[in-house]
């Protein structure tokens, strides 16, 4: 696998980059005006920032339980920290405890700086073979 | 019906951002405190290929969106508001191909919190894809001025 998130169509659409260091997974959103969801700010909009952690989370899942399916959200939480600028945002997820069925993830997005997080995401992902 | 002058903003306020637009969000329709949008199914907005289906995280900006026209509706008027947090269940698969329609409800107001909650599905809101429970702040400009977020972020301040 090389870059997963380049064979996803949403991700693809919102320009996702993942740079890979050891098993760790940085992805980034590059700055694009469709992004934006308060043209007065300007401010991202808060579902691009969270669509970009959840593709995060996916991939780092996918990179350390590989299986034939993707992993599938069960549920997920994400809290907005600060307002997403008009530049480009990173986001890192970081794997708190993999099951034989669940995987719960913690991701954070940051601009500027990585501990000034703009959002934060924590998830439930189901990784066995079979449905829900 | 309410008679709200928010009323006639809203198909401005779900599709009108430069995000919304790109993703082809639609208003659908109010029904008392109940507002639908819709997403439409297209390629590029599909999460796994392999499935069809549409992205999660086209789901929970659905959501999150519908809930702020549900905070709009509930204040009657419009003003910046910021999504705190947000949670969202996935309850099945979505059909593939099919697009999305997302109803909100903002269930409590207070001074500077609204608090909602939404559901996406096909056809009804019996049979959920995905449900949502977020809280918005109010007001969220706090007298900042337009263009402020092209300023250097203050530091220690969001």
């Amino acid at each position: 696998m090389t870059d997963l998130l380049e064979t996803l169509p949403y991700a693809r659409f919102l320009g996702l980059q993942t740079a890979r260091e050891g098993d760790s997974l940085t992805v980034t959103m590059p700055f694009a005006d469709r992004l934006i969801g308060n043209p007065l700010l300007p401010a991202l909009h808060g579902g691009s920032t969270a669509a970009l952690l959840e593709f995060a989370a996916i991939a780092q899942v996918a990179l350390l339980y590989p299986r034939l399916k993707l992993p599938r959200p069960i549920n997920v939480t994400v809290a907005y920290l600060r307002s997403g600028r008009p530049v480009d945002v990173h986001a890192r997820a970081r794997i708190s405890k993999a099951g034989r069925r669940v995987a719960h993830v913690e991701a954070r997005a940051w601009q500027e700086a990585e501990d000034q997080p703009i959002a934060s995401l924590a998830a439930h992902f189901l990784i066995a073979e079979h449905d829900l | 019906m309410t008679a709200s002058p928010i009323v006639g903003l809203l198909p401005q306020l779900a599709a009108g951002a430069a995000h919304t637009h790109a993703l082809g969000f639609s208003f659908d329709r109010l029904d008392g405190d109940r507002v639908r949008i819709r997403a439409p199914w297209r390629e590029d907005l599909v999460g796994d290929p392999d499935t069809g289906v549409l992205a999660g995280g086209l789901v929970t900006t659905l959501l999150d969106h519908a809930g702020g026209l549900a905070v709009w509706v509930a204040l009657e008027r419009f003003e910046p508001i910021a999504t705190l947090d947000l949670r969202v269940d996935y309850m099945r698969a979505a059909r593939p191909r099919a697009g999305l329609v997302a109803e909100a409800r903002c269930y409590r107001l207070t001074r500077s919190i609204a608090f909602v909650r939404a559901w996406a599905f096909e056809d009804s809101p019996d049979d959920p894809v995905a449900a949502a429970q977020a809280a918005y702040m109010l007001d969220s400009s706090s007298g900042r001025p337009v263009g402020a977020n092209l300023q250097p972020r203050p530091e220690g301040r969001a």
